[in-house]
């Protein structure tokens, strides 16, 4: 093969990286503003957090969303995820099965606006970062000594959709320094490790591509800050690690467990890429 | 003769060649493809001559899934070509047919790095699971296309020779 014809393909190739993306009608979504129930101011653009070194603007996953499916995010009545949140309301409040209740604790989910910001989190007494479902269940079984929910359960999602419910708007800020800084470590490498037969990586998709259609999907940066999302495509609301789960899959690998100590990992490094961005869930995506 | 027209009468040789039994050729092994230095793989890998229609149908189902991430103005019949890689249309112009052979086979030998998958190997691999079960592969995965799939989508490759407007 010639010289001149492997240049050729390679300057072709990289035209087609530099080219500006197409305007489409979603590019006009992203500019678009997202204010829940016409009060709730969302941040959904960002200056990237300094530990991102590959990206200067972060951006929530509404941002790369039809305008159909934004709009169903920015009133309480037309988001179906509004559902779970409710069943959660008077979960929060109901027997645990032992006559203990969160509402012997918490007055209200109210209380615990800001919490969902600030998760994964390390946790002294734990000795280990603990996700908001990992908390969940550490005051049903450690403080109420009650029977714990499933990590992945429909009650547990609702919950942390109500969670994060009442902190929608503050911004992300998990820690990443001091002693959650290992977890955070492994995380990130997971990240950026190329798993199963189609050796791909988070960031080959949600990093190197965002903004770019795969087949029918417009990639987003795979943030998390809009979790638990509802999704149109299953019609229900879907955890984080669940979420992670589904996307190992499409790379023909062997998934890792909601609750597993690489999931956790994964989660606290993700969420740190979305700090600066507000806690939207329970989001609409599709 | 022209481009078309030369690889016409090529590919009648190679049928005429392949359909003698004393020259029909075994599959090469996809530990054992020769690459070039480029990247390329200069002989076909199951030496029977690609099909072009099996081909394209490959782009768009199964293993090969290439409009995933490809434009293909040829393929225009199919909704949602993806934009992750560069459009294929005038591919069989810009490159030869060892080195498209071995951008299908494995691109990471042309491209270090690059996102695209490599369609003619069979690990190792990172956590390799049985399909898209979730679940761990069971014992040796086969590649994701075998020797004949790899030369026919390469041999309809070789018909995107022009950059249609
Ligand atoms: C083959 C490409 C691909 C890979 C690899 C991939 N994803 Fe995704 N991911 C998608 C697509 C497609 C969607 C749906 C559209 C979107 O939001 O980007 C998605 C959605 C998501 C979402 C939902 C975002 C939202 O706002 O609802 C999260 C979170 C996510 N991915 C995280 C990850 C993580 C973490 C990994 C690695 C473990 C990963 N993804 C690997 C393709 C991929
Ligand atoms: C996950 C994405 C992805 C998939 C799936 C994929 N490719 Fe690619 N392909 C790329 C990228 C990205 C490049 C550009 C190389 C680079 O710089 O990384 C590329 C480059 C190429 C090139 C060289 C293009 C040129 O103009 O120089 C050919 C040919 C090619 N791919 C064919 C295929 C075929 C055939 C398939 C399916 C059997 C396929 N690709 C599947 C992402 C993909």
């Amino acid at each position: 093969m010639s010289k001149s014809v492997w240049l050729g393909g390679c300057a072709a190739a990289a035209l087609m990286f530099c080219a500006p993306a197409i305007v489409t009608a979603q590019d006009d979504a992203a500019d678009r503003e997202l204010v829940i129930n016409g009060e709730i101011e969302i941040v959904t653009e960002a200056d990237a957090p300094a530990h991102l070194e590959n990206m200067s603007t972060i951006r929530s996953g509404w941002t790369f969303r039809s305008p159909e499916t934004q709009t169903m995010q920015m009133d309480d009545f037309d988001n179906p995820g509004t559902l779970g949140v409710e069943a959660a309301r008077e979960a929060f409040s109901a027997d645990l099965g032992n006559g203990e209740s969160c509402a012997g604790c918490h007055e209200s989910p109210e209380e615990l606006a800001g919490v969902r910001a600030v998760y994964p989190k390390w946790d002294a007494d734990a000795g280990a970062v603990q996700t908001i479902e990992m908390q969940i269940n550490e005051c049903i079984t450690e403080r109420a000594g009650a029977e714990a929910w499933g990590y992945d359960s429909g009650e547990m999602i609702d919950m942390s959709a109500l969670m994060s419910f009442v902190s929608r708007g503050e911004a992300v800020n998990v820690a990443i320094d001091g002693p959650a800084a290992e977890t955070w470590e492994k995380g990130k490498e997971i990240y950026y490790t190329r798993y199963g037969q189609l050796e791909l990586s988070c960031a080959n998709c949600h990093e190197d591509n965002y903004d770019n259609m795969i087949r029918a999907d417009h990639l987003s940066q795979g943030q998390i800050n809009g979790f638990p999302t509802y999704r149109l495509k299953n019609a229900k609301l879907n955890s984080v690690q669940g979420r992670f789960k589904g996307c190992v899959r499409d790379t023909r690998a062997e998934t890792f467990s909601p609750g597993s100590p690489e999931f956790v990992a994964l989660e606290l490094y993700v969420a740190s890429r979305g700090n600066g961005l507000s806690v939207e869930g329970p989001a609409v995506r599709n | 003769m022209t481009r078309i027209e030369r690889r016409a009468v090529g590919a009648a040789i190679a049928a005429l060649i392949a359909a003698a039994p004393l020259w029909a050729a075994e599959a090469v092994a996809p530990d054992a493809v020769n690459f070039t230095d480029v990247g390329g793989i200069a002989e076909s890998l199951s030496g029977t001559p690609g099909d072009v229609e099996n081909g394209a149908a490959l782009m768009n189902k199964g293993a090969g899934n290439c409009i995933a991430c490809h434009q293909v103005t040829a393929l225009n019949d199919l909704p949602f070509h993806g934009e992750v890689g560069p459009s294929l249309d005038g591919v069989g112009e810009r490159w030869d047919e060892a080195q498209i052979r071995g951008i299908v086979a494995d691109a990471k030998k042309t491209f270090p790095g690059t996102i695209m998958p490599s369609f003619y190997k069979t690990g190792p691999y990172e956590r390799p699971g049985d399909g898209y079960t979730g679940k761990a592969a069971q014992g040796e995965l086969d590649p994701l296309l075998t020797a004949q799939d790899v030369e026919d989508v390469v041999a309809f490759l070789m018909t995107l020779d022009t950059y249609p407007e």
